[in-house]
């Protein structure tokens, strides 16, 4: 793992942290969707916290593809659980809110959990895995 | 009747969001690392290469299911309950598809961590 795979996880973190929370905010401001108009979902576009939801989520998807292009999916999916943590301490920092024990008892299962898949190799080397360059980036991540 | 649609969303966002992940998944993989994809080719014709992967739109189409209904489950349902709920049974359900479709090695420190995970997202909506 170098530093800039490190780079791209956090990318993968942060952009899908702060884009789902713009779109919880621009959603709140919609109402409830009822099942017979459903088209309000695709206006909903059109609202500015949705939209710049929608732009940060862009931004988290070419970072999670290029993730998933060197690593497991098993082990980028936790990496991005970390948002939950970033999002709790953005509303501890910043917005003074109190974080309650099961809340922080979250934030330390969540922190394990990623710190133990993080610890060991980012690509198991597959069962049937036929493409030679995935394979040669398998070896070195295992020898490293 | 709120609960309802708020749950079956979230299931809807589960199965959406499992398939599309091993897709583009299985997409990327064949593709290669994107770094070396975009220094060979070039950002359009390393674009062109993505999106011609047999896998990649349909996992794309995938995932904007799982999105169109996170929005549905969002203007029913708390953030607090749809996010975690939806985050920690993908974990989960991803974690078996892995292994299944994309014969990852899920050894048992990626088993704990999708437990912890899944388990420390669901406590952090209590």
């Amino acid at each position: 793992m170098t530093f800039r795979k490190y780079l791209v996880l956090a990318g993968v973190t942060v952009f899908s942290a702060t884009g789902d929370s713009l779109l919880a905010r621009g959603m709140k401001g919609l109402g409830n969707v009822s099942l017979h108009d459903l088209s309000s979902l695709f206006l909903a576009i059109l609202n500015p916290w949705i939209a710049g939801g929608i732009l940060l989520l862009l931004a988290f998807f070419a970072s999670y593809m290029s993730a998933l292009s060197w690593a497991d999916l098993t082990y980028v999916l936790p990496a991005s659980s970390l948002g939950y943590v970033l999002v709790a301490l953005i509303a501890l920092l910043v917005f003074h809110e109190e974080i309650s024990v099961t809340r922080w008892l979250g934030i330390a299962m969540i922190s394990s959990g990623v710190g133990l898949v993080a610890a060991g190799p980012s690509l198991t080397p597959a069962r049937k895995r036929r493409h030679s360059s995935a394979h040669d980036a398998a070896t070195q991540e295992v020898q490293s | 009747m709120k609960d309802a649609y708020t749950w079956s969303a979230i299931a809807m966002i589960v199965i959406a969001s499992t398939t599309g992940d091993v897709l583009l998944s299985h997409a990327m993989k064949r593709v290669g690392h994107v770094g070396d994809l975009l220094r060979q080719h070039g950002l359009l014709r390393g674009i062109g290469r993505v999106l011609s992967t047999p896998t990649f739109l349909p996992g794309v189409l995938a995932m904007a299911v799982g999105f169109y209904s996170l929005l549905f489950a969002l203007s029913w349902g708390n953030l607090s309950l749809v996010a975690p709920a939806s985050a920690s049974l993908t974990f989960v359900g991803n974690a078996f598809a892995a292994r299944i479709f994309l014969h990852e090695r899920v050894g048992r420190r990626r088993w704990i961590a999708a437990l912890l995970v899944a388990g420390g997202v669901a406590l952090m909506a209590v």
